[in-house]
């Protein structure tokens, strides 16, 4: 028999955390591609705004706060942060608002509480609220899918329109929303809220031409494909061990059994599971947004509650709240209760015995 | 004495900068510099009633029931406070609506009250009582004013409901917004806003202090070069 002797260390680290944020980058790839190919260029101007924006800001406040800039820009957190919030934004969603937004990510909610590992708040969801709640009515000017849409976008369109306000041949983005049938198109979950809150059921809603274009009959057409992309690099993320499966599964699962639960109780005023899976970015939250390593639950028990918890929110926000998707808020009011639920969920120390409990009426 | 007091209160112990109270009413009505100039005048008239009276009682009013005395002198002041704009600023008693009763739970006044007035003869006190006003009052304009601008791109918007007819057309506009920055005006500019106040403040006490250090006079050590008997 022949034993093989090997020196110590035997553990390694598996990767440094520029392959990580690498890994997350070529994830988002398959996404990013669906959201070109439904919502044209913006998206990638977006990211590039969004990117140049975060880099230079974590340049400045490096070099204010006297580290050293070569290491901070090099980890690519602030580029993962600028386009994990720029494949969020409306894809025409005015420049100097992204600016703002990614600004906010890196100078306020990033840096100004310590830089990369002390954040207490998600960077690109906490300046998505931010522009959601300053600018609801630009924020929420989503296109209608390129296959549905009245008028054809070029990249010269896109850019156009984000920094001027006019598409090349002068239409605004009010018109450019338009519809094949001329009418504004409002994204599947606004419609659906819109018409439910009009006395339409669940069912009448999804009528509409915006739904059955995708995969089941509850899924928007265009959403449903980018969810889908998203969701194959999420798995992508798993397999290479990037992201622990706790998060998004126990996400997913929130959101299904809140969702059932409400359909059970009144299915014509609740959305399936697959409405909202389909919908909005639950997939791109799962697997992306809501398992940041920094401001996400460190346990794994901790990780399923904080998973959990938030699918239970989106679900909640979406159905019951002023704004039609939830992933933003969900994750925000969730990284509140991180140190909390780490404190609960700590795991046993290795051979160390539960605390026995005292017996009732002894002293 | 009286410049150690106006030193304190407007810089050094700055009620909203560095004793952090009163935050409730300053985060909630600094929308704009007209609230925050009108909530701020009301406290600052409050902080001078409560500072005389409480230091004139200060030796008639046995220590264990000092705060409920102290809570009925502030809630009377307020009370008269309120009836005044009531009756003379109608609008900006609207627009300020219950952080005027609710000046009486204003830790800065209960505060200064415990802290000084019932330590300090009245004049002192009453002089106390209006410095640390100012400093609120001030830190109240500044926040207003940043939030207003950014917000709204104006400046003493609605002056009219503090000053009467004659300041219809005090407002400034800097510029109109086709998006308003809605997060300046809503609750979370207000703790933004008052963040980045009491870092500027820090950062300038810092410098100060560097300052000083670098201009004073230097201990001259000599050598010794003799050796001790």
């Amino acid at each position: 028999m022949k034993l093989t002797l090997s020196s110590s260390p035997h553990q390694h680290v598996r990767r440094t955390t520029d392959q990580v944020m690498r890994w997350v980058l070529y994830a988002m790839i398959p996404g990013v591609i669906a959201q070109v190919i439904f919502f044209g260029w913006g998206v990638m101007l977006q990211m590039l705004l969004a990117a140049i924006t975060a880099v230079v800001t974590e340049a400045i406040i490096v070099a204010l706060r006297k580290r050293e800039i070569g290491q901070a820009l090099a980890d690519y957190s602030a580029i993962v942060t600028a386009l994990l919030l720029a494949v969020s934004l409306p894809p025409l969603l005015p420049w100097w608002m992204t600016v703002l937004g990614t600004w906010f990510a890196i100078a306020i909610v990033k840096q100004l509480y310590g830089g990369l590992g002390f954040n207490l708040f998600n960077p690109a969801m906490a300046a998505y609220v931010m522009l959601l709640i300053s600018f609801p009515a630009a924020m929420s000017g989503w296109l209608p899918p390129s296959s549905m849409a009245l008028h054809d976008m070029s990249f010269g369109d896109a850019i156009s329109v984000i920094f001027t306000g006019f598409s090349q041949s002068g239409y605004d983005l009010t018109q450019l929303r338009a519809g094949a049938d001329g009418y504004t198109m409002a994204t599947p979950l606004d419609y659906v809220k819109t018409q439910l809150s009009q006395g339409y059921t669940y069912t009448e809603a999804l009528s509409h031409p915006l739904f059955g274009k995708g995969i089941t009959d509850a899924a928007g057409a265009g959403w449903s494909w980018v969810a889908l992309a998203y969701l194959a690099g999420g798995i992508v993320l798993i397999q290479q061990r990037i992201i622990s499966w706790h998060i998004p599964v126990s996400l997913i699962a929130g959101v299904a059994v809140t969702a059932t639960f409400l359909q059970l109780i009144n299915g014509d005023l609740f959305g399936s599971a697959l409405f909202h899976w389909t919908n909005g970015a639950v997939m791109l939250g799962a697997f992306f947004i809501a398992t940041d390593p920094v401001s996400a639950s460190t346990t794994p028990k901790g990780r399923l509650v904080f998973g959990t918890a938030i699918g239970f929110w989106v679900v909640i926000i979406r159905t019951f709240g002023g704004y039609p998707d939830a992933i933003a808020f969900a994750v925000v009011i969730m990284n509140m209760a991180v140190p909390l639920i780490d404190y609960y969920t700590q795991p046993k120390v290795y051979g160390q015995r539960p605390k026995q409990k005292p017996h009732q009426g002894e002293s | 004495m009286y410049q150690q007091l106006t030193l304190e209160g407007l810089w050094k112990n700055n009620p909203a900068l560095v004793q952090l109270l009163g935050l409730c009413p300053l985060l909630a009505v600094t929308s704009s510099v007209i609230n925050g100039l009108g909530l701020g005048i009301a406290t600052t008239l409050v902080l001078i009633g409560s500072n005389a009276t409480v230091s004139l009682i200060r030796n008639y009013v046995t220590s264990a029931i000092r705060i409920p005395v102290f809570v009925m002198i502030i809630a009377a002041f307020v009370t008269v406070i309120q009836l005044l704009m009531n009756a003379y600023t109608y609008e900006l008693y609207l627009a300020l609506g219950i952080f005027i009763p609710l000046i009486v739970t204003n830790c800065a006044i209960i505060g200064r009250a415990e802290a000084f007035a019932s330590k300090n003869p009245v004049s002192t006190s009453a002089f106390d009582g209006f410095m640390m006003g100012l400093g609120f009052t001030l830190v109240l304009i500044v926040l207003g004013g940043i939030r207003e601008v950014l917000g709204n791109g104006t400046l003493l918007h609605g002056a009219e409901r503090l000053f009467g007819p004659f300041a219809v057309n005090w407002q400034i506009t800097l510029f109109s917004p086709e998006n308003p920055f809605l997060l300046a005006i809503l609750p979370p500019g207000a703790f933004l806003g008052l963040g980045f106040l009491i870092a500027l403040k820090n950062i300038i006490d810092k410098k100060l202090a560097d300052k000083a250090a670098a201009n004073a006079p230097k201990k001259v050590v000599r050598a010794r070069v003799t050796a001790e008997n």
